[in-house]
């Protein structure tokens, strides 16, 4: 495998290796190739990438700052790099993705945006972009989600979302993504459905890693003006679907940075999944020994998802990244110590990535005097509830 | 004789095709419903192999699915009953893309045809990817039944048409499985296009939630398949028996339809005049 092949146009078959693939059913394959061809034409036109560029400067903050953390570096013995995605718009990552896929819809004529959320955060970029466009939005959550994200919800209803609670299954993220798919079969001709990860049928896993690629891109300038080597040793991100480190990895997978993906424990598709099919695409999947796919469970919603992106997979098994967990106590742990040493709020799903450079310097797995890039993919002031006891 | 062979062969006897369904595993029992709807006059049985996430279907066949699973159904639970059930009528398997790859195409097809199933339908495994199943299907004996769209063009429903194996299944509209809906124009467009492109037979699928239904969209195909209307009867409450006596309604439905004067004139491709009328029960695979 050529590092040249990695991260790059998969093709009209939408394969990463294995991965991949378009496993939806006949009544969505016309919206899909619609999709495609749309992006395809978008992303080669100046004016499309003019329009998005100047979108997520004046509208959603970009760039976003490279922040070392130097008390944290100190204590750790390493040189510590925080992207910045905690100040976008928003939030979190999730409005590049999001600004977009609206940006694209609006070009194809669709009137409606339809998403899944777990945290709420894509749901809430996709209700903020919708506003932006002046399109509607209609955002699929668990039900389980809502009682656990209420402020995210309350976000959404401001701007205008129409919020349909889930009922089947878990009642968290792959229960939206169901509902969501079947809801987009059905409104087809006037709806879009704003993917929130790298996870669908093709287009939307290279797609979504495209509207990322700004993370990783910058991150990549960034780093070469702040270290002396120019490239970090280590580029780390939290994977639920994937998509601020498939973002994240696109800028750095030519280099000679080592690549880590970390998992929640209970949600780790790229460590203790199986091949399997869902939502679309072919990936590692949590399934019982039968076939069914398993709920996940962590403390991040936003990493509650049994599956993961069909590229992450890809990478896994061609060695060019590699995916560690860890534990909801580590996280919260991790949440904290960054909110005190640097006073950054981090979001649960982004302390996940927190919390592995933290073991791996303490261990000694990452070397001291180490440079460590890392994607803080969002803020965490939708956790302060969720975070019952201070260590 | 294959599945598609079977349905030829009814269907150039005049017959309307009627093929319920039922989700294995869904009772203790469950093999009865599918004796009750031969006994009913189907033409063939699909049985769905219940999967976490189905992402074609709605509520009616969600629950079936999510009741069956609580109730320890498996692939290959759901083989051991069918493989000691004796019918008259082929049965084909619908089930999602993650439990056919479990092992591989080629081995779910193996078990279905140890288990004397005669055909699969996979609604999340389109063209595009039912490249390696169709192989390992024909390999078995098993027809591979495609899905057409009211929105698949009409060189997808070319290719769809010749490619699909036992039957066409034409959805009758843009969403999920369930009852309700009526036949627009495009229906019957769907029906008639894909009439001109194979002879295969042509079942409408979705949304036939009654007799009269039935029977108006059997009026653009060569049948129906039956899911959501059976399906709720017996989360309901209903029993082998009295499902039985709905089939059997929706097959007195179809027997009495009024010819079709638009669908009667079509002319049937490749018809061999050798057919068959009668078929017997099915050797055991």
């Amino acid at each position: 495998m050529s590092e040249h092949a990695l991260m790059s146009d998969p093709g009209t078959t939408g394969r990463f290796g294995d991965y991949g693939g378009r496993y939806v059913p006949e009544s969505l394959i016309p919206a899909c190739h619609e999709i495609e061809a749309a992006f395809r034409d978008a992303w080669a036109d100046p004016g499309f990438r003019d329009r998005l560029t100047t979108t997520l400067t004046v509208y959603a903050g970009r760039p976003t700052p490279l922040t070392p953390a130097r008390r944290l570096s100190r204590e750790l013995g390493i040189t510590l790099l925080l992207k910045r995605e905690d100040l976008a718009h928003t939030g979190s990552h999730k409005i590049n993705n999001v600004v977009g896929q609206a940006l694209l819809a609006e070009r194809m004529g669709r009137r409606r945006l339809l998403a899944e959320t777990g945290a709420g955060q894509h749901g809430v970029a996709t209700a903020t972009a919708a506003a932006l466009l002046g399109l509607e939005a209609t955002v699929f959550m668990g039900e389980r989600d809502i009682e656990r994200q209420e402020l995210n919800v309350r976000r959404m209803n401001v701007l205008g979302a129409e919020v349909v609670p889930v009922t089947t299954g878990s009642r968290t993220l792959k229960d939206a993504c169901n509902e969501a798919m079947r809801h987009w079969v059905a409104s087809v001709d006037d709806s879009y459905y704003c993917v929130g990860s790298v996870m669908g049928p093709h287009p939307y896993p290279w797609m979504v890693r495209e509207f990322q690629r700004v993370i990783g891109e910058e991150a990549r300038v960034q780093c070469g003006a702040e270290l002396p080597a120019g490239v970090p040793d280590y580029v780390v991100a939290c994977v639920g679907g994937g998509s601020n480190a498939a973002g994240t990895f696109a800028g750095f997978v030519g280099t000679t940075a080592r690549l880590v993906g970390v998992e929640a424990e209970g949600g780790a598709a790229a460590t203790s999944g199986r091949a399997g099919v869902l939502h679309g695409y072919r990936s590692l999947v949590l399934q019982d020994e039968h076939g069914q796919v398993r709920e996940a469970h962590s403390i991040a919603a936003g990493l509650d998802y049994p599956g993961i992106g069909p590229e992450h997979a890809h990478l896994r098994d061609g060695g060019r990244a590699r995916y560690a967990t860890v534990t909801d106590d580590e996280v919260v742990r991790a949440l904290v110590r960054l909110a005190r040493t640097e006073g950054i709020l981090a979001a649960l799903e982004s302390s996940h990535a927190l919390a592995w450079v933290i073991r791996a310097a303490e261990t000694g797995a990452v070397a001291p005097g180490s440079t460590v890039m890392l994607t803080l993919s969002g803020r965490g002031d939708k956790d302060i509830a969720a975070i019952k006891e201070l260590p | 004789m294959t599945l598609e062979e079977f349905l030829i062969a009814r269907r150039d006897a005049g017959r309307s095709l009627l093929v319920p369904y039922v989700t294995g595993g869904i009772r203790p029992g469950w093999t009865d419903v599918v004796r009750a709807y031969v006994d009913a006059g189907a033409d063939a049985v699909e049985v769905g192999f219940p999967f976490s996430d189905p992402m074609l279907d709605g509520v009616t066949i969600q629950e079936a699915s999510d009741r069956a699973i609580a109730g320890g159904a498996t692939v290959a639970g759901i083989l051991a009953e069918l493989a000691a059930l004796d019918v008259a009528v082929p049965l084909f398997a619908m089930t999602y893309s993650n439990l056919v790859f479990q092992r591989s195409g080629a081995a779910f097809c193996a078990a279905l045809r140890a288990s004397g199933l005669r055909g699969l339908i996979v609604p999340d495994s389109p063209l595009e990817e039912v490249g390696e199943l169709a192989g390992a299907a024909a390999a078995e004996g098993l027809d591979l039944a495609l899905m057409a769209a009211p929105s698949s063009s009409p060189a997808r429903l070319r290719e769809i048409a010749g490619r699909s194996r036992g039957f066409v299944y034409a959805v009758t509209r843009m969403g999920t499985t369930g009852e309700g809906g009526g036949t627009s124009p495009a229906v019957a467009r769907l029906g008639r296009d894909l009439k001109g492109l194979t002879d295969r037979p042509v079942l409408f699928g979705f949304g036939v939630s009654d007799p009269a239904r039935a029977a108006e969209l059997a009026g653009h195909a060569d049948g129906v398949v039956v899911a959501s209307a059976l399906m709720r009867r017996l989360l309901d409450g209903t029993g082998p028996r009295e499902l039985g006596e709905y089939v059997a309604s929706i097959r007195r439905a179809l027997d009495h339809r009024e010819p079709d004067e638009q669908y009667a004139p079509l002319p049937r491709h490749r018809r061999r005049p050798d057919r068959q009328d009668q078929v017997g029960p099915l050797p055991r695979g």
